[in-house]
């Protein structure tokens, strides 16, 4: 009688997503193709310095301007005293400055918005706003994290006394979950028979760069604000839009509609939201934003951006016996929505798949004078499984030890699980043996460990490098209980409702948001399966607070394994009341009712009711049960109790030519284990678009500023992203050992390429030139920094590469970022 | 995404072009196929009073040949010039590097004419004109004037066309038989070049007869590798051969220095970049 666990038709089939026509061909609504009649548009004017004293701002130029309706400051809108929130604080003495809508007296980076322009058109908007004047007096940019917490420092926010957001610490002794790190590094210290490896990492800063730029449109005519925003989060933006305007919830609707992207980008409360609300308001008009690529680069939050220094402690037979972490994160100028708990995020997964028995985690968080850094993709998780991975390697090398050997010898074993790990976590499910075993199979480990040493024996100048990654995250945000230790702002439930048409059709409303995930597709084929309708008689919604007005939307690969959670509960609710009307219309007694692929039917006979002809008879109304509301529509909110833990074997084949420098990922191999498959083609393209970005990270992206604190590269000409020119053909693979945290067995895949493949990358890069004296190659690996490092490991000496010098040519012309009016030829 | 305001006229003609820029003043901008002016308009780095838009002017998108040159239009798509049978036979490394520009979007909007007469040190195709000893013809309200490639290119983003003038063709000599290899090194598929080499052989038996050199990115205009080419010639072509006459890549360059590539790496990326280009042509 059981509605889950047995293989259905739907659960498994590479369905194509039913949502991709309407969103690739852009015949759909996005936030930008929404425009009220009498529509007014707003333009930010940002900060060119990244800090600076505000003198005075001129807006009599804008204000005569053609088509302009108003230019304010934050002061002119009344909003001087309203601050953003930030729902994470980590420490019960976390500094946090007032993060404003519009700079005030001083800009603490460059691009925030200091005045806004309105007018009848985004163009003249856009005109006058070259017609504002603004007075800056220069102030010290603050760039440097250890340098910001060094005694003198210039401080970005005077008043806090400190450039220090906090400083969060987890000691396995301490907490009870395991030992003390202190003793493990002393001890191993004093041993022969043990190795202590130390390294610095640097967790270059990113942009997440989703293709949608962020928009949003409020519409204050009507009884409810209606806002649309191109947002992963409408139900926190409303209660957040309370929180910081005073706008009651109930007078808030919020909309995201198809939204084109997030990454984590679009996990914000925006400030230029609350500006269009607040002159939506002020105006009486629909006022609406939608920023520029280079706006979104410049201004949207960034993320990673760390300094890592790891210390790992190991007997020489490979025994890990502690790990020591010490982080500090530029948050930025401000902290984002949840900004300061990210790299904590992190805390739980150093540990890894590892049985590591003690562990100690310190994070400082430091504020500077940059675009403020928040989630994305993998938040904290990319950070932490890169150092230990790296770590791994590190140690592997001291020790002369092959390094998927060193790990094997370290980690849990299948017959160990569940299992509770150092840090406290119970890892429910998995099998590292398994997904290894397959993917050094696919990838052919040990012919190219052959191909490797005939290259190096041979002096090849093309040298071959093994990159290994086994990973393993924590999925699922989450148990509401934990992030309520952690001192989190909301809870980390979902909600569902399911809604029985007359028709028999079915409307499932979900509180996730998908910003390009395939919900649509993903919970039809649930739904199908739950109550035994066609696929295509299944209609998801979602991301409109009036028709599901409970939700905490998607991040943290949730919205399968507690967004699809709470729609499995929704429909089993849906089944017990189907059960009970079947059972009155049949006459015979609700045990003897059997459900299977949508049919009620009567133990040992053949008479039955579908489940189609239950919900019309809900509708009709006319013969149902006396303690029973002719209803077979149900919600449910689901609170999952632990945390998903998706792992897998990452292998990258990475050949570099030492002439140049030039890395070539020629082969990338990865099983992962994400419990039950929903779709299968979905969790391909998963993992494909995630390893696209983890590869990023590790060869192309880094958001560079130079001495004054100015983004240098902020257009897509010269912030780097790969094409698919650019990436070989993955070569993927799922095994399944189901989740026994949830009904479905899933465990969640949306960030699992990225987490996973950063360090495949950079350790494959090093073990292909570690033996010409290579010792590191910061992120990104480009050929320059590995051209520098051979060079550098050879005794030659090169000069100094600026990261704050464009030259003239490849792309935009002339533009140097310090004088952006250089006039091109 | 909005550029300033400005003027836009699309003529038919050449003449009517030089007429309308006459008009316009020095404040008026060329737009060809407008990959690199569109950016930089959205971006608001300049902000031209009138556009030009040579879009309409259908005589100048031909590929054809004119005795012994291959002459092709200004407004000729990359993609048509990297297509065309007569370009591919005839002057086969402006095929090769025209393949390499950008991606098939760019290629389909972008020109040939567009692309030398903006003059981006990183471009692909100056080099290729400049090794080539290819021919500006260039119309002006007095008539036309033939510019050769060598006095063409005259500093960053600054050609030999003068003001209220318009690149109307380019002439390339044939290059028929000859071994020809572009290679090109940057950081994405798609990206600009950090450095580039264009070589042009003339084989005789195994020994180099003739050779032509340009590179990409190595100063503030496309640089013809003199040095090379005169170490080229008379040599067998083998790997001892390229590597010492690729030693003279850096003559006469004044490489820039970048996040992408800092001056030095750029000089040994010079050098390396020619010797396998030079192998490569040499096949």
């Amino acid at each position: 009688m059981t509605t889950t666990a047995e293989p259905t038709t739907e659960l498994g089939k590479a369905r194509t997503r039913k949502e991709d026509a309407r969103l690739i061909t852009g015949r759909t609504r996005y936030t930008d193709s929404i425009t009220p009649h009498g529509t007014l548009h707003m333009h930010v004017v940002r900060s060119p310095l990244a800090h600076a004293r505000i003198n005075g701002v001129d807006k009599s130029a804008a204000e005569a301007a053609p088509g302009v309706v108003g230019v304010y400051t934050a002061a002119d809108l009344g909003v001087d005293a309203v601050g953003l929130p930030c729902a994470w604080p980590i420490t019960p003495d976390m500094k946090s400055p007032q993060r404003p809508l519009l700079a005030t007296s001083t800009v603490h980076f460059a691009g925030e918005g200091v005045a806004v322009v309105v007018a009848r058109t985004a163009a003249e908007a856009r005109d006058a706003g070259d017609l504002v004047e603004i007075d800056y007096d220069p102030l010290e940019p603050v760039l440097d994290m250890e340098a910001a917490l060094a005694d003198g420092a210039t401080l970005v926010h005077p008043d806090l006394g400190t450039n220090e957001n906090a400083t969060w610490v987890f000691d396995s002794g301490a907490a009870g979950t395991g030992g003390s790190v202190d003793e493990a590094i002393s001890a191993a210290e004093a041993d022969p028979d043990s190795v202590v490896v130390r390294r610095r990492f640097r967790q270059q800063r990113l942009i997440p760069a989703f293709m949608e730029p962020r928009s949003c449109v409020v519409d204050p005519t009507g009884e409810q604000i209606t806002v649309w925003s191109a947002t992963q989060i409408p139900h926190i933006l409303r209660t957040m839009t309370t929180v910081t305007l005073g706008v009651p919830e109930a007078k808030l609707r919020v909309i995201a509609p198809d939204v084109g992207g997030g990454f984590g980008g679009k996990i914000g409360v925006l400030p230029e939201e609350m500006l269009c609300v607040a002159l939506a308001q002020r105006l009486h008009k629909p006022v609406k934003w939608t920023e520029t690529r280079s706006e979104s680069l410049l201004a949207a939050h960034h993320g990673r951006d760390q300094i890592q220094d790891i210390t790992i402690t190991a007997k020489r037979d490979g025994t890990v016996t502690g790990l020591d972490v010490h982080l500090l994160a530029d948050m930025g100028a401000y902290l984002g929505l949840v900004g300061p708990g990210v790299p904590i995020l992190g805390a739980f997964m150093f540990n890894a798949i590892y049985k590591i028995p003690a562990l100690k985690f310190t994070c400082t968080n430091v504020f500077t004078t940059k675009t403020l850094t928040d989630a994305y993709r993998g938040a904290g998780r990319p950070e932490a499984t890169f150092a230990i991975e790296r770590i791994m390697d590190e140690l592997a090398a001291e020790l002369g030890r092959d390094p998927l050997e060193l790990r094997e010898q370290n980690w849990i074993t299948h017959e160990e699980f569940p299992f509770t790990t150092v840090v406290g976590l119970t890892y429910d499910s998995g099998n590292y043996e398994q997904a290894t075993q397959q993917a050094k199979q696919k990838f052919d480990y040990d012919a190219l460990r052959r191909e490797q040493a005939e290259r190096r024996a041979r002096g090849d100048k093309v040298q071959l490098g093994i990159g290994i990654s086994t990973f393993t995250e924590m999925c699922g945000l989450a148990p509401s209980r934990v992030l309520g230790s952690l001192a989190y702002g909301a809870g980390g439930w979902e909600a569902a409702s399911i809604r029985m048409l007359a028709t028999g059709k079915v409307e499932v409303i979900t509180g996730a948001s998908p910003h390009g995930q395939g919900h649509e597709t993903a919970f039809s084929q649930i739904v199908a399966d739950q109550l035994g309708v066609p696929f295509e008689d299944v209609e998801i919604l979602h991301g409109d607070t009036q028709s599901s007005p409970k939700g905490l939307d998607t991040y943290g690969s949730r919205s399968l394994a507690v967004g699809g959670i709470a729609i499995v509960k929704a429909a089993e609710k849906v089944v017990a009341k189907a059960k009970k009307l079947a059972a009155h219309l049949l006459e015979a007694s609700e045990d003897d009712i059997e459900f299977n692929a949508g049919q009620f039917t009567v133990r040992g006979t053949d008479k039955g009711k579908a489940i189609q002809e239950l919900a019309f008879a809900a509708f009709m109304a006319h013969d149902y049960p006396e303690d029973m509301e002719p209803s077979l529509d149900a919600d449910a909110v689901y609170d999952p109790e632990n945390f998903s833990f998706p792992h897998g074997t990452h292998l990258a084949a990475i050949e570099v030519d030492t002439e140049t420098g030039k890395v070539n990922l020629r082969n990338y191999v990865c099983v992962d284990d994400i419990g039950t498959v929903v779709n299968p083609l979905i969790v391909e393209g998963q993992v494909h678009g995630g390893l696209a970005q983890g590869i990023a990270q590790a060869l192309y992206e880094e958001a560079n500023y130079d001495d004054q604190g100015t983004l240098v590269n902020g257009t897509f000409v010269d912030y780097t992203l790969p094409s698919a020119a650019d990436l070989p053909s993955f070569d993927t693979a799922v095994v399944s050992t189901p989740a026994t945290s949830n009904p479905l067995g899933v465990k969640g895949v949306g960030e699992a390429g990225t987490i996973a493949s950063t360090p495949a990358i950079v350790n494959g890069v090093l073990d292909a030139i570690r033996h010409l004296g290579v010792a590191d190659v910061e992120m990104p690996t480009t050929s320059q920094r590995v051209w520098r490092a051979i060079q550098e490991a050879q005794g030659r000496s090169t000069q100094e590469t600026p990261v704050d010098t464009h030259s003239p040519g490849a792309g935009l012309g002339s533009i140097d970022p310090n004088n952006p009016q250089g006039e091109v030829q | 995404m909005i550029p300033a305001k400005f003027d836009y006229v699309r003529p038919s003609s050449v003449e009517e072009a030089v007429t309308a820029l006459r008009d316009a003043g020095e404040d008026a901008k060329i737009l060809a196929g407008g990959q690199s002016l569109l950016p930089v308009l959205r971006l608001r780095l300049a902000a031209p009073s009138t556009i030009v838009d040579l879009g309409g002017i259908a005589e100048l998108r031909h590929i054809a040949e004119d005795g012994d040159r291959i002459a092709i239009g200004a407004m000729a798509a990359h993609h048509d010039v990297m297509r065309d049978d007569l370009v591919k036979q005839h002057v086969s490394l402006l095929s090769q590097a025209t393949e390499t520009v950008a991606d098939p979007q760019v290629r389909h909007r972008g020109t040939l004419g567009g692309a030398l007469a903006h003059a981006d040190p990183a471009g692909d195709l100056g080099a290729v004109a400049l090794a080539l000893d290819a021919e500006f013809v260039i119309a002006g309200g007095s008539g036309t004037r033939t510019v050769p490639a060598s006095e063409f290119f005259v500093d960053y983003f600054t050609t030999a066309i003068g003001e209220g003038e318009i690149l109307t063709q380019v002439r390339f000599p044939k290059y028929t038989g000859w071994s020809t290899h572009y290679e090109k090194f940057n950081r994405t598929a798609q990206a600009w070049s950090m450095c580039a080499v264009a070589v042009a052989l003339r084989l005789d038996g195994g020994s180099i007869a003739e050779a032509r050199v340009g590179l990409t990115n190595m100063g503030t205009t496309p640089i013809r590798a003199r040095g090379v080419e005169a170490a080229l010639v008379g040599q067998q072509a083998s790997e001892d051969a390229a590597r010492a006459a690729a030693e003279h890549a850096t003559e006469g360059t004044a490489a820039p220095s970048d996040a992408d590539a800092a001056s030095d790496y750029r000089e040994h990326l010079a050098r390396v970049l020619t010797g396998r280009a030079v192998l490569a042509a040499a096949g």
